[in-house]
């Protein structure tokens, strides 16, 4: 066993810029406002709500993943000590509505009823079937255990292929098929690119592989929590979601509530990564209990009902074919992916591939481009939106493909990268997939990125280790990516048939002494929206940071807005907070103009100040302007008494962050262990407002897409049962797990805001898993590996190198029938096992 | 019920308790320390580690009968009385340890005790000490510059205590 050379033992220098007063607010390195009561546990999580009189309530969730309810009996529960009332989905049936998909891919989308709690049938394990409301946690817990349910099962089916052949167990047994949709891309038939089928019909060299996404659980520190006052006719509901206003009009539709008779207020919320991106059964259940009962409720769900019953992520089979000449110049790209939706399409289930289905050309020049996608049903807990949201699975696809062409052609990976992909001087850029690219210099971050990790040392040591055969291999993995953010540009949104927009809102409220608020449509989890809004406002209204306060996740004081999510938030939100200070600025310029007996075009606004130029000593703050509006006593002939402001921002078009990340792991060839030695990064996120905070959010992400390269992965036994369902079984990296991660930017400013800004929430995410993946097989292609499927746990390296190949991973699955490690190198082939294979 | 008196973050509370009521129930829901909070059901998380007697335990696999007659010390109780935050709290607002903030109150009691068991530790050290706690939203690097600097700082404040005569200016 070699020793590691050169293991950092210090954490990297921050590259980060100090914290001195520049003379702007946007790029310093503010800490954050948030950090105060978080720090000090005086926090407002929603299991921290206590009303008078309230009831506690908990569910009974199904142990069956398809089966019919006899009957249940819940006279033993009611009898309990503690418990107030029982329900079933039979006691609901005529007030629950139905759960809301809100994205419908294709005019013929497959869209099964899907109750808040089940009423005949559970389609699969987790699914709600009773509730129990007592006076304590405790007792409405107890109480579950007397709850009798009569199942009679039914045929189950989990896997996606399983689920499409002739002859399957189906899900919803009044539906003909486990086909949810098959939504089709076709750069051809667009108008937007070459004929793909021509493409690879004549191509030089194609390579087709097969790979998968496994499923992922978002697994928010915080458990999901709802409490609902029900006051009169009107109902407060606070919920752990990262998107109130969506919540407030869906349950209004649900539930039949009226809207303006609901309040939803997201308080502080721990962590999202998209699995609070959703409309959830028990937001609706809360509300029905509290209006039956008119008494306030609270359900707090236990880490095993979260992981079993929030919904997952990912769970893609991914069939790519990539066709070049032998120069290596990419001349198509053709995916076809099944998409496990589990059991029902939740919020934006169906959506979650399309927002990828533009991306898997990555940051390359593709004149051909094919998505093909089929939504699938199973009897599993449904997927929906997880950190990237379908841009990470594109982007695994391309650059995992990318590296086996390179092998294929004998090109170094980076060269064939290099050689295909967008240049500086080509942005803006419209791709084969129809999306405008907005901005970039991949050639830069690369370059920075090499340097960052010490490329050519990490190389000689590879060289080194091969030739002495040491056990422990050494290898480097790039993902040089882009991806889409900055949900999103309205009318696109309407082309993609999802119901809502994609603009944000923002209102800004001068206080009689001079502080300010601003009311943002976004809600923060973590992002640090209250520091960077903070930053933007002072910086465009010339007041101190510290006289700015950031209001967000209350539907009664942020009236509009479109919530968080999507890296959307700074693209989008921020956007519309510097649209309202504009305003703001402009009617404060009246005011000022009255007061300083000046013509407006007089006046220069700078720091704060509005001054007549030309005229020393003559000016007035913005703030005295605020108490100038309060007291109204001196005012412009005609103007109302505010200079208050609402704004929105709905974008042109997409952002597109890049970047470069580049992993180098050690693997043990004898334990199959994975080591990451080095990981660093170069990524472009346009401007940067605060720099302390995207450096986090970069981590973060990168950790998170390591952990689905390493460790994590939802398992379900052969009968439907979660069996990875606490964190025992459920793999979340700890510290000890994770290195330290070399950070850089550049910056490319996006055209299309006004914050110049491209969006960071999941870009480490987005980058990082193909990076991991394409260095372990980097360590052990000398092996005779060719793939390794994710997790990447240390029994199926060891298999791997043992079996060489994949370690049997494609037979066992089952799958070389139409797909596999194949590489057709005759022109004119386009074969069967490739992606347009008729496999169903 | 069983009768139970705790001193919690300094202050002395007798109570009536189910016998099978966890510790970091008693804290939340009878004393209404909800700054301490539960983040699984099978204690890997940390999110629930409070200080018994000064050693960080986690608040979820522990009965409150088994803190009768002794102190408990959490989140809501390490700064000081003048309202001035520990080094802990400081440090992981200066690194940026904390993004949803909601690991923080058990990753900063777990940090407190493993600095005082280990003064000045290693980048290694700390990220093997501080295994106990998930966090899903940092990677962990900056919690790790974190508890570096509050070890630091730690250490420095433990210096000076021990090195200046009595009534020298602060």
């Amino acid at each position: 066993m070699t020793v590691t050379e050169d293991r950092p033992g210090d954490l990297p220098e921050r590259t980060l810029p100090e914290d001195t007063a520049p003379a702007k607010e946007v790029g310093r390195p503010r800490r954050r406002k948030e950090d105060a009561r978080l720090i000090t546990g005086r926090t407002t999580w929603t299991d921290n709500m206590v009303l008078p009189g309230m009831l506690h309530l908990a569910i009974l969730r199904s142990p069956m993943a398809h089966a019919r309810i006899r009957s249940i009996d819940t006279g033993a529960a009611r009898e309990a000590p503690g418990v107030v009332a029982v329900f079933t989905g039979r006691d609901l049936a005529d007030e629950q509505g139905g759960l809301f998909t809100v994205w419908t891919v294709t005019p013929d989308m497959v869209r099964p009823d899907h109750p808040s709690i089940a009423v005949d049938q559970v389609k699969h394990v987790g699914e709600a079937v009773a509730i129990i409301a007592a006076r304590s946690r405790a007792a409405a817990q107890d109480a579950l255990e007397l709850v009798d349910v009569d199942y009679e099962p039914l045929p189950v089916v989990l896997d996606m292929e399983q689920a499409l052949a002739e002859g399957a167990p189906l899900t919803h047994d009044h539906l003909r098929s486990n086909e949810s949709f098959h939504f089709v891309f076709d750069s051809g038939q667009a108008g937007t690119g070459a004929n793909v089928e021509e493409t690879f019909a004549n191509a030089e060299v194609v390579v087709s592989r097969r790979f998968v996404q496994q499923r992922l659980i978002p697994a928010f520190m915080e458990p999901r929590a709802v409490v609902v006052q029900p006051q009169g006719d009107t109902f407060t509901l606070w919920s752990s979601t990262q998107v109130p206003h969506i919540v407030r009009t869906v349950l209004a539709l649900t539930t039949g509530i009226p809207e303006h008779k609901l309040r939803v207020i997201a308080p502080d919320v721990g962590g999202g990564f998209g699995g609070k991106l959703q409309v959830i059964p028990e937001e609706v259940l809360c509300l029905l209990v509290a209006r039956r009962l008119g008494k306030p409720v609270k359900w707090n769900e236990t880490r095993s009902e979260s992981l079993m019953s929030g919904h997952h992520g990912r769970d893609q089979i991914q069939y790519i074919d990539v066709a070049a000449d032998r120069e290596g110049n990419l001349t198509g790209i053709r995916a076809r992916l099944l998409n496990d939706m589990g059991a029902y399409l939740r919020l934006v289930s169906p959506g979650i591939p399309i927002f990828g289905a533009f991306m898997f050309g990555g940051a390359y020049k593709v004149p051909a481009y094919r998505f093909d996608c089929t939504g699938v049903f199973t009897n599993k807990t449904p997927t929906d939106a997880y950190r990237g949201a379908g841009r990470p699975e594109a982007t695994f696809a391309v650059e995992r493909i990318m590296d086996e062409l390179a092998v294929e052609l004998g090109m170094d990976p980076l060269e064939l990268r290099r050689r295909n992909w967008i240049k500086t001087d080509e942005f803006p850029y419209t791709t084969s997939a129809g999306l405008e690219f907005d901005s970039g210099d991949y050639d830069t971050a690369t370059d920075m990125a090499l340097e960052l990790v010490g490329y050519d040392e990490l190389r000689a040591e590879q060289q080194r280790r091969r030739e002495a055969r040491d056990p422990v291999q050494l290898g480097i993995g790039f993902s040089t990516f882009t991806e889409m953010c900055g949900l999103a540009p309205s009318r696109v949104l309407g082309t993609l048939n999802y119901a809502g927009g994609g603009w944000e809102s923002a209102s800004i409220r001068m206080l009689p002494t001079g502080k300010v608020e601003v009311v943002t449509g976004t809600s923060p989890h973590g992002q640090g929206h209250e520091t960077a809004w903070s930053q933007l406002a002072a910086d465009r209204l010339g007041v101190p940071f510290e006289d700015v306060e950031v209001l967000h996740g209350d539907t009664a004081i942020s009236a509009r807005g479109l919530d968080t999510y999507g890296s959307r938030s700074l693209v989008v939100g921020g956007a519309a907070v510097v649209n309202a200070a504009e305003k703001v600025v402009a009617k404060a310029r009246k005011v000022a103009a009255h007061l300083l007996e000046a013509n407006e075009d007089d006046l220069e606004f700078s720091n704060g100040k509005f001054a007549v130029r030309g005229t020393p000593g003559s000016e007035l703050s913005i703030q005295e302007i605020a108490f100038a509006t309060f007291s109204s006593h001196n005012w412009p002939e005609g103007m109302e008494s505010s200079i208050d402001a609402d704004a929105t921002f709905d974008p042109v078009n997409f952002s597109y962050p890049h970047g470069t990340h580049i992993c180098a792991v050690e693997v043990d060839t004898e334990t199959g262990g994975v080591t990451i030695r080095r990981y660093g990064s170069i990524d472009d996120v346009g401007v940067i407002v605060n720099p302390t905070i995207v450096e986090g959010q970069i981590h973060g992400g990168v950790a998170q897409g390591i952990s689905q390269a390493l460790y994590e992965e939802a398992v379900y036994d052969e009968a439907g049962n979660l069996t990875t369902g606490t964190f025992v079984d459920y793999l979340l990296p700890s510290a000890a797990d994770l290195p330290a991660f070399l950070t850089g930017n550049t910056v490319h400013a996006a055209p299309g805001n006004p914050v110049g800004a491209k969006g960071v929430g999941e870009a480490g995410c987005i980058a990082s898993t193909p990076a991991v993946v394409n260095a372990v097989l980097d360590a052990l292609r000398p092996l005779g590996v060719s793939d390794i499927r994710m997790p990447m746990t240390p029994e199926r390296v060891w298999r791997a190198i043992q079996e060489g190949g994949d370690g049997g991973d494609r037979a066992t699955a089952g799958s070389n029938a139409y797909g596999g490690a194949q590489t057709e190198t005759t022109a004119g082939v386009s074969t069967p096992e490739s992606s347009l294979g008729g496999d169903r | 019920m069983t009768q139970i008196s705790v001193r919690v973050d300094g202050v002395n509370y007798t109570d009536d308790v189910e016998p099978r009521t966890l510790l970091v129930h008693y804290l939340r829901e009878q004393l209404g320390k909800v700054g301490t909070v539960v983040g699984c059901d099978t204690s890997n998380c940390g999110a629930c580690t409070v200080h018994l007697d000064g050693e960080a335990v986690k608040s979820c696999s522990v009965l409150a009968v088994q803190a009768d007659g002794r102190a408990v010390t959490t989140i809501e109780g390490i700064a000081q009385d003048d309202g001035s935050l520990h080094p802990m709290q400081k440090a992981f607002h200066e690194q940026h340890g904390l993004q949803c903030g909601f690991c923080t109150p058990g990753m900063i009691m777990a940090a407190i005790d493993l600095v005082h068991d280990n003064p000045d530790p290693s980048e290694h050290e700390v990220r093997e000490g501080i295994e106990g706690n998930l966090c899903r939203c940092t990677g962990y690097q900056n919690i790790v510059r974190a508890v570096q600097a509050a070890a630091a700082d730690m250490r420095g404040a433990a210096h000076a205590t021990a090195t200046e005569p009595a009534g020298a200016p602060a």
